[in-house]
């Protein structure tokens, strides 16, 4: 069996597995009751150790040998023939990080739902079940190099939260239950909309090329569509995208998805699916629709700055703890986009690391934010904490870790992420990285405020401070050490993902180069350095 | 002897028809397992009503599939071209057969149940639901031999390649559909809802067939051609496509048709038929009635009519679109599962007509899947309800699977996957059968009819996500001694918890005996996940049932 696909699924088979075997012995409750925790720990553990293993062995720009071999570990099965559909996943410099940072929130997500005190898990079987089909949907959306087979785990990945929210949600069962069903149907209905555009992608391009139908991502990119379908295609694909992500006026599910999901469950929704829209764009947007990419380019930069300005606006206003990491996520998922579709290399990249840094960063602020509420009585609310700090230094210290990397602190690879955002953002549309820039300042204000509200200040009515028992530090210590090692490290990372994201905005520089050469110097929204303008457009 | 000899020789030399029985074996052995299952319902023995007649109408149809797989490598007319044996013809049949097999099944009961049932029910004395449980037995033969006929005049629409025929298998389909319908003989409403049913089937089922006769009659007038070739034959040489009288006969067909497969504005019958109709009953007319009539639209549309698409194509293809927002939008307020489920089949229709509107090979094909999909799901969706019907005192209100999840998982799993699906999610075989509609409808250039599929799939998300809310993350109502079931029912869509702490009996004793219902649930949960995975054998099935057409 392929390797790809042993990481795909090993989790969702020992998922399988736990569900199985507690249903089996139905005297031994313990067992019952440990048994699917157990092979959910050992699923995400061994997929997050491949993980690690394929990021290792990664072949950094300079050590590849030919420009071309960008694709490692390909597997390419044949799935569907009579729709030219194929089981073709392989890895490259664009998910080879998301899917490190994905194995590594799950596998702490998991921790975290082992760790949880308080009443048992009603069911574990099953929720361990959905866990890792999640699991398995979100690597093999990852993974995926054909267009119907993205699609496919795209939708898929949803189901699961569906069941997680409705099941093992909080607050009362019936706003619960809405909460659920406004949630899957806002973001399916993004990603349906995706699907008739994928189908029409394929099928358009066989026709406008007269070749056989083939939706693999290769032949896809040779066969470039006109630019009137591009267009309407595009939209679709960007309505999926930016619902997932979610962006400023798509994002209305979040608040109530935010509040209804499990806190360990929301962890994984708003670190890693997030990253999948955002992952799309780079990776199926750029390079197949590159004409209709530079064509939107200013309305995608425009909801970007609109997404980064109003999560940041919101994110200051909250009281409720989740809902700052839920509006400050919208806000970091504009700088992602805008870092897209600067349509630089630069920016690619930063928004790659930014994904990345994202995931890591949001998963544990949202379980301190867990940790919090245990001290306060229940409460999610920032204006019943307060001086937590004072009884728990080790937590204060992690928190402050998250908290400053989330704000981008010089020295975090956060910081890396968004210097090389706007730096591709500045050279193509200067205007707009100076009101990006605002986002970077607003950031330190609700991160540090999130911060000073909790751990210090007066010490609220209802708080009982303790510090983190080492159930909680197991979930907490290895994001941290992710965090950590990113800051001291980026290079790695971002040698990783260089030629691929050059690749990935290589077609649409081609045609952003062409408007810009056609619109020489009469755009005050552009910049170009003297020394470009002298020779003309580089390309 | 001698002197009769000079007549017999006669008779030997007398020019006789080439019947080809081979052909024909599929639907002799529905028609004679009709009339021999109506002989076997007639001994007064209990078992072999309940027992022996059933058995008796499977292995009809098991011969029916075996036969029509026997014939799977021919491609002929016969009946001097009236009948069709081709690819098409032959894989609808065995959907036909597994439907019809689904049907026998769910309406089988074993003694157990039944004994629990009257156990069970309400109203009347002990006694006289024992009585009335025993005369409604002394209808299994007949009621197996009009489905059994029912199915037979399906699979003669589906072969049918001349109008005559055409209108003979609707008939044959349709009156037998209109008894059975009315069959529900036990006391009070249910047996009121389903006269109900049957009457309003007839009456509406006869004007779309009137209908549909006059369309074909002015076909006919306008061409002087029965057989469907030669309809197309006089089309195309004699330059008919702006022909008012043959537009006006192919409007009235398509109207006619539309009545018989619910294809909105002509809907309307759908909803009450199928709520009134007993549940096994429900679920043939849900996924035969649909084979038949999509493979005679197929037929009839690509075959005869090919020559004109351009005339009827955007007319059918605005009826799809009006079919997919109607039927999801009906199904919205739904309480009744299965006045949900006949909406949806509304839509599903409307789906699959994106497949006859392209008028390729690539747009039959991806039809004939789509109903094969189909019946997996509708027939693990149908049998949960029936099993919960038996169950519980709820009937098939959402109440009855509420709670499903924890109390039955058995019945929760096929469900959920059905609902899914239904939707259209990945990993189940909706999702591909979607897709390869999409697929026809994009490349015969109606990328607007695939956008108003994904459309309809966004609604029908609103009313498929709260059953499966309710399966899973509703508590299972409280049990009572006695059925509430004739209060107010809460709307599928939001649902209404203060309703659900009321709520009906869960008959315990009743699960009994319900191994069959509970099999068929799960091979069609089981086949929808499968197929969702490895859809190869389906387009094997498909691969040439266009193939015959020759229009291609």
């Amino acid at each position: 069996m392929p390797a790809l696909s042993i990481l795909i699924w090993v989790p969702a088979a020992c998922g399988l597995l736990g569900a199985l075997l507690s249903g089996v012995p139905r005297s031994a409750s313990g067992l019952r009751r440990t048994l699917p925790a157990t092979f959910a720990l050992i699923g995400s553990l061994a997929a997050f150790g491949l993980a690690i293993g394929y990021i290792v062995e990664y072949k950094t720009g300079s050590q590849a040998s030919t420009v071309t071999q960008t694709l490692h570990h390909v597997t390419n099965v044949t799935w569907i023939a009579s729709l030219g559909i194929h089981y073709k996943l392989g890895i490259d410099g664009l998910n080879v990080l998301l899917i490190g940072m994905s194995t590594l929130v799950f596998a702490t997500a998991i921790l975290a739902s082992v760790a949880r005190s308080g009443e048992p898990l009603e069911r574990p079987g099953l929720y361990y079940l959905f866990l890792m089909i999640a699991e398995s949907a979100v690597l093999g959306a990852f993974l995926a190099q054909d267009l119907a087979l993205f699609v496919a785990f795209f939708d898929l990945m949803l189901i699961p939260f569906y069941f997680l929210t409705g099941m093992w949600g909080r607050g009362e069962r019936r706003q619960r239950i809405g909460a659920t069903i406004k949630l899957v149907i806002y973001t399916l209905v993004g990603s349906l909309l995706m699907l008739a555009a994928a189908i029409a992608t394929g099928v358009l391009a066989a026709q406008q090329h007269g070749t056989h139908l083939n939706f693999a991502l290769s032949a896809l990119q040779t066969l470039r569509l006109s630019k009137g379908s591009q267009e309407w295609i595009f939209i679709f694909f960007a309505a999926a995208f930016l619902v997932k992500m979610p962006a400023f006026p798509l994002h209305g599910w979040m608040p109530d998805g935010y509040r209804a999901m499990p806190i360990e469950v929301l962890m994984i929704f708003s670190g890693v699916l997030s990253k999948v829209g955002a992952y799309g764009f780079l990776a199926i947007v750029l390079p197949l629709f590159p004409q209709a990419s530079v064509h939107f380019q200013m309305l995608m930069l425009l909801i970007a700055l609109a997404s980064i300005l109003y999560g940041s606006a919101i994110a200051f206003r909250q009281t409720d703890a989740r809902l700052i990491a839920g509006y400050s996520s919208i806000a970091q998922l504009g700088f992602i986009t805008l870092g897209i579709f600067s349509l630089q290399q630069q920016g690619a990249e930063g928004a790659l690391l930014q994904m990345v840094n994202h995931g890591l960063v949001v998963a544990p602020l949202l379980f301190i934010v867990l940790l919090l509420s245990r001290r306060t009585g229940g409460s999610e609310d920032i204006r019943d904490m307060g001086g937590v700090a004072f009884r728990a230094p080790v937590l204060a210290t992690i928190f402050l870790i998250v908290a400053l990397a989330t704000l981008a602190m010089p020295g975090s690879a956060n910081f890396v992420g968004e210097f090389l955002i706007l730096l591709g953002v500045f050279k193509a549309k200067l205007a707009i990285a100076i009101i990006g820039f605002a986002g970077v300042v607003a950031a330190s204000v609700y991160a540090l405020r999130l911060f000073i509200r909790s751990m210090h200040n007066r010490k609220g009515a209802k708080v009982d401070s303790h510090d983190i028992s080492w159930r909680d530090g197991i979930v907490l210590v290895p994001l941290v050490a992710a965090i950590l090692f990113l800051a001291l490290y980026p290079q790695p990372a971002l040698k990783r993902s260089e030629r691929s994201t050059s690749a990935a905005v290589a077609e649409a520089q081609v045609f952003d180069a062409k408007t810009i050469a056609s619109v020489q110097g009469s755009g005050w929204t552009s910049y170009k350095p003297i020394a470009d303008q002298k020779t003309g457009p580089s390309r | 002897m001698s002197k009769l000899s000079p007549t017999l020789l006669a008779a030997a030399s007398l020019p006789h028809p080439h019947i080809d029985f081979a052909a024909l074996s599929p639907l002799i052995a529905l028609l004679g397992g009709a009339v021999i299952v109506l002989m076997a319902g007639l001994p007064r023995s209990q078992t072999i009503r309940r027992h022996g007649v059933p058995l008796l109408s499977l292995v009809a149809l098991g011969a029916t599939a075996g036969l029509t797989i026997w014939q799977w490598q021919d491609e002929k007319s016969i009946v001097s071209g009236a009948l069709r044996i081709d690819r098409l013809a032959l894989v609808l049949n065995l959907l036909l057969a597994a439907a019809g097999a689904v049907t026998v099944l769910l309406a089988w009961r074993s003694g157990r149940e039944d004994s629990a049932q009257i156990a069970a029910g309400e109203g009347d004395s002990l006694e006289e639901r024992r009585v009335e449980r025993i005369a409604q037995q002394r209808w299994s033969g007949e009621l197996h031999a009009l489905l059994l006929s029912s199915i037979a005049g399906m699979a003669l629409l589906v072969a049918a390649q001349n109008i005559v025929l055409l209108f003979l298998g609707l008939e044959l389909l349709s009156i037998p559909l209109y008894v059975m319908c009315a069959s529900d003989r036990s006391r009070g409403r249910r047996r009121e809802h389903s006269l109900e049913s049957g009457l309003k089937y007839l009456i509406i089922g006869s004007v779309g067939s009137a209908t549909l006769l006059y369309g074909l009659a002015l076909i006919y007038g306008a061409t002087g051609a029965t057989s469907f070739t030669g309809i197309a034959h006089a089309i195309a040489s004699h330059g008919l496509s702006g022909n008012v009288m043959l537009l006006f006969g192919v409007t009235l067909a398509i109207a006619g048709f539309c009545f018989k497969s619910s294809v909105a504005p002509f809907h309307q019958w759908t909803p009450d038929v199928y709520e009134g109709a007993p549940t096994p009953i429900t679920t043939f007319m849900a996924i035969a009635t649909k084979v038949a009539a999509l493979g005679a639209f197929l037929r009839f549309f690509d075959v005869a009519l090919i020559e004109v698409n351009s005339d009827w194509g955007p007319a059918i293809a605005t009826l799809a679109a009006i079919t997919i927002v109607v039927g999801n939008v009906g199904a919205l307020t739904q309480s009744s599962l299965k006045r949900m489920l006949a909406y949806s089949s509304v839509a599903q229709a409307g789906y699959m007509l994106a497949g006859v509107v392209v008028a390729s090979a690539l747009g039959v094909k991806a039809t004939v899947f789509y109903l094969a999909v189909y019946l997996c799901m509708n027939t693990a969706a149908f049998a949960v309800i029936v099993a919960r019907e038996r169950e519980t005192g709820l009937g098939d209100s959402i109440q009855a699977v509420t709670g499903l999840g924890r109390q039955r998982p058995w019945l929760a799993w096929p469900l959920t996957l059905s609902m899914l699906g239904l939707a259209g999610i990945p990993a189940t075989a909706g999702f591909v059968g979607k897709f390869y509609l999409i697929d026809a409808a994009v490349s015969g250039g109606y990328t607007w009819l695939g956008v108003v599929i994904v459309i309809g799939s966004m609604i029908s998300l609103a009313y498929y996500l709260p059953v499966i809310a309710a399966i899973w993350m509703r508590e299972a109502p409280a049990i009572e001694p006695t059925p509430a079931a004739q209060g107010p029912l809460p709307a599928i869509a939001g649902g209404s918890p203060e309703l659900d702490e009321v709520g009906g009996a869960t008959n315990l004793s009743a699960r009994a005996g319900q191994g069959r219902v509970v099999l068929v649930a799960l091979l069609g949960g089981a086949a929808t996940l499968f197929f969702g995975i490895v859809p190869q054998p389906l387009f094997d099935l498909v691969q040439h049932v266009g193939r015959g057409f020759g229009l291609f």
